[in-house]
């Protein structure tokens, strides 16, 4: 009874709808997937490349270094302490300095010539496309 | 637990988005996760100054009141959408952030001052002119 149901016209559409779920129960575990690296990243990704969100506030987005060498993402900064000379105490500290590396591997090659960085508000976003050499290609047959 | 392991966990509090517990103080009325922004805290001899990081907020969605002396801040958050892509991979969540500040010093409220640059909030908060020391000049008689 089940077989012919699964099976029927519709198959391909509970196909997506598990597909779907499937995706919500990643998003639920992987979601704020702690980490101790610094600055922690968000990536999106689609078919045509992927977008990497990461959080680095009170940066001047001159200092970031980017780098990408085929499909791994390398950031460098360093964030540097406001001075406050003239502050005689020093009631709460909790902000921290200092440089950073962090690398992310990607899961394809990237068009390293077509990476677009924007820096806004203290979010810094990375837009990563995929090599055309490396994007999934349809390959026809042809009879003889 | 090795004292590795326990380092490691510190680390990874020290680095990791703090959110703000429910049901310690009133609801929210916005839906979405709310976070306590990091902060440092100087004082000067006229001032006080806060600094909080508070990324992905812009200019016009900072809220700062103070209500005798109790100073809040509030940073409005707007989630990211972006047109054909999908979350894959999360180390932090994105959400509106939220600290309150008791403050003991009387504060001149028309001097305060508020800047954000770069998601980093710089509050200067002048103190009154009666809570500011005095100094008392001895005469000789």
């Amino acid at each position: 009874m089940l077989l012919p149901r699964l099976i029927g016209n519709d198959f391909f559409g509970s196909l997506k709808d598990m597909q779907r779920v499937q995706e919500q129960l990643n998003r639920l575990f992987y979601e704020d997937g702690k980490s101790a690296e610094f600055p922690p990243v968000n990536v999106w990704t689609s078919p045509e490349g992927a977008i990497v969100r990461t959080e680095i506030p009170g940066i001047d987005p001159e200092k970031i270094d980017i780098t990408i060498v085929n499909e791994t993402l390398t950031l460098r900064g360093s964030r540097v302490e406001e001075s406050t000379k003239d502050c005689h105490s020093c009631h709460r500290k909790e902000r921290g300095f200092g440089q950073f590396v962090r690398s992310l591997q990607l899961p394809f090659i990237v068009d390293s010539d077509k990476v677009k960085a924007t820096f806004k508000d203290g979010v810094l976003e990375i837009e990563l496309p995929r090599a055309e050499a490396d994007k999934p290609r349809r390959i026809s047959v042809v009879s003889e | 637990m090795s004292t590795e392991v326990m380092e490691a966990c510190k680390k990874e509090q020290e680095n990791q988005k703090l959110q703000v517990t429910q049901n310690t103080e009133a609801e929210h009325t916005r839906a979405g996760k709310v976070f306590v922004p990091r902060a440092d805290i100087y004082e000067t001899q006229e001032q006080l100054l806060i600094l909080a990081d508070m990324p992905g907020v812009k200019e016009e969605g900072v809220d700062i009141t103070l209500e005798q002396n109790i100073l809040t801040i509030y940073g409005k958050v707007e989630q990211p959408q972006i047109e054909g892509y999908t979350l894959a991979y999360s180390e932090y969540g994105v959400g509106d952030f939220r600290r309150v500040f008791a403050l003991s010093n009387e504060i001149d409220r028309d001097g305060i001052q508020a800047t954000i640059k770069n998601g980093v909030l710089k509050l200067v908060l002048p103190k009154s002119k009666r809570a500011m020391p005095k100094k008392i000049a001895v005469s000789v008689e």
